[in-house]
């Protein structure tokens, strides 16, 4: 047996990245944390050490910011969330497409899940939030659309191509059989999708879309380029407020601390799914 | 094209003339004829590749055939004009891989097409569906997924949910060849209890005792035709054909 990429037979090794991959590139591990935090430690340590007298503690100046940080934090969260479920409704739509029957449609299709899935996530957002209106008009009412809500329709944007990759693989999976079976039993073919081939795919999907999840997390940051008030700007705006360049290290990494403690779990639930989805 | 035949139960219920099938430069199916009656039942016999599957497949157009004549019920399958759903609601099919919905109970299962395709009330075909649990002998087994039964288990399952939407023939592609040795028998039990009661079937099978005890026909194909047919008495004593003769020496 070939256990989670460990090999100590010579002949193996060649094996093993193979191994390794049978789990998804998981991009958080507990390693990444204890190294993380030790690292904000010793920035913490030598950032006092280097501070003047007179000056507030590095942890006390943290702590005085952590309400606000919070609060950035608490926008990226659902700016991801947001993103990921405009993303996965569109993106099942678009997956769809792609194995759709009729010819325009899943060309279309294929040419929408390209373009955005290989387009840069930076130039995406500029797109969004550059073209778009800061307003629009649902029959009489104005709604209004600020900078964060712009930008979360940029992130949708490339996590509606991801999903309607992961669902035209999904589906691809399925043996042939149960398209057969579903056939047999006169299913039309959306009742086929429906009650036959969708439900199986979710499962398969869960573990890479959780992975899709955490990446989009992370990239909410980019958002801050765009002017969106979330933690990373708000970690800039807190810096030049507090003018101490002893402070930078130490508070960058505690806003990486911060999403790391959010996506660790992720990471971790994404394994125990595809652990327990991996066995049938 | 023909226009729909009035049939009545004295025409085959399959009548099958001159069906081509190739797949790419493999001739497949090299006009095969056939007619099954109502409530007989045939056996198709025949070295693998010989196209048995496809055979069989073609009856209720799983598998589009390049030329010749399907009828079922008088209702022709080589036609593009095919109402495919009604034709399927009256042809039953059970797989040799079982092909059951994993993701749903042994209920579920027969309750599914019923239910969602012919639009039944869900009481009623609950009480059908445990009706056809305990005919295929698994009461008790309703509420198992497909993935906690034995492979004679699935297959039975399968069969209960050919038989939920009371087709008016069924069809059988090795149901048996997938399954562990000891689990043969039971299937093949229930298949010949559905014989019996005179549902018309149409059976892929390697067992040739099987065919011989349930059979009113069999039909030995080799190469995409029929090399000759008769009444298992006749077919298995003095068959006329040398392949016949040389597949059966193999075999038997």
């Amino acid at each position: 047996m070939i256990g989670a990429g460990r090999t100590d037979l010579a002949v193996l090794k060649a094996f093993a990245p193979i191994a390794a991959s049978r789990t998804s590139a998981v991009p958080f591990t507990a390693r990444h944390g204890v190294m993380l935090i030790g690292a904000l430690v010793l920035a913490v340590y030598i950032g006092d050490a280097q501070a003047g007298p007179g000056t507030p503690s590095i942890p006390a100046t943290i702590l005085k910011w952590t309400p606000l940080l919070a609060q950035g934090f608490a926008l990226n969260i659902a700016m991801s969330v947001l993103a990921m479920a405009i993303g996965t409704g569109l993106g099942t739509a678009l997956g769809l497409g792609l194995i759709s029957l009729t010819r325009p449609v899943r060309a279309s299709s294929w040419l929408i899940t390209q373009f955005f899935r290989n387009a840069p996530w930076l130039v995406l957002l500029f797109y969004c939030v550059l073209l778009m209106p800061f307003e629009v008009r649902i029959g009489g009412v104005i709604v209004p659309l600020p900078g964060w809500a712009k930008a979360t329709a940029g992130l949708a944007l490339p996590v509606m191509a991801n999903v309607a990759e992961l669902v035209r693989g999904a589906v691809q999976s399925i043996p042939s059989g149960q398209w057969e079976a579903a056939e047999a039993s006169a299913f039309t073919r959306l009742q086929t999708l429906r009650l036959v081939i969708l439900p199986q795919c979710v499962k398969r999907m869960m573990p890479p879309w959780m992975n899709l999840y955490a990446i989009v997390v992370v990239a909410t940051p980019l958002t801050s380029i765009v002017g969106v008030s979330e933690a990373m700007t708000l970690t800039g705006d807190i810096l030049s407020s507090e003018g101490r360049t002893e402070l930078l290290v130490p508070m960058y990494l505690y806003l990486l601390t911060w999403f790391f403690l959010y996506c660790y779990p992720i990471a971790r639930a994404t394994i125990a799914v595809e652990r327990r989805f991996a066995v049938r | 094209m023909v226009s729909p035949v009035a049939w009545n139960p004295d025409l085959p219920l399959i009548r099958m003339r001159e069906v081509v099938k190739k797949f790419g430069a493999a001739t497949v199916l090299d006009g095969i004829s056939l007619d099954v009656m109502k409530g007989q039942v045939i056996c198709i016999i025949g070295p693998s590749g010989a196209g048995k599957s496809t055979l069989i497949r073609c009856i209720n157009a799983l598998v589009p055939i390049d030329s010749g004549s399907i009828l079922v019920e008088g209702q022709e399958v080589n036609d593009p004009m095919l109402d495919k759903l009604a034709l399927r609601r009256k042809v039953g099919m059970v797989f040799q891989q079982y092909n059951l919905f994993p993701h749903r109970t042994a209920l579920a299962n027969i309750m599914m097409a019923p239910v969602h395709v012919l639009k039944r009330k869900r009481a009623d075909v609950a009480a059908q569906a445990r009706a056809l649990m305990r005919k295929v002998g698994l009461d008790g087994k309703e509420d198992f997924y497909p993935g906690e039964l034995s492979g004679g288990q699935q297959q039975r399952v399968a069969i209960a949910r050919s038989l939920a939407m009371q087709p008016d023939v069924m069809l059988f592609d090795e149901v048996t060849a997938a399954l562990d040795p000891e689990t043969v028998k039971e299937v093949l039990v229930t298949i010949r209890e559905l014989a019996e009661e005179g549902m018309t079937c149409v059976i892929v099978t390697h067992e040739m005792g099987f065919a011989r005890e349930v059979a009113d026909e069999i039909y030995f194909t080799d190469r995409g035709v029929v090399v000759e047919h008769g009444p298992p008495a006749d077919f298995f004593t003095n068959c006329r054909d040398e392949r016949t003769r040389r597949f059966l020496s193999q075999i038997l």
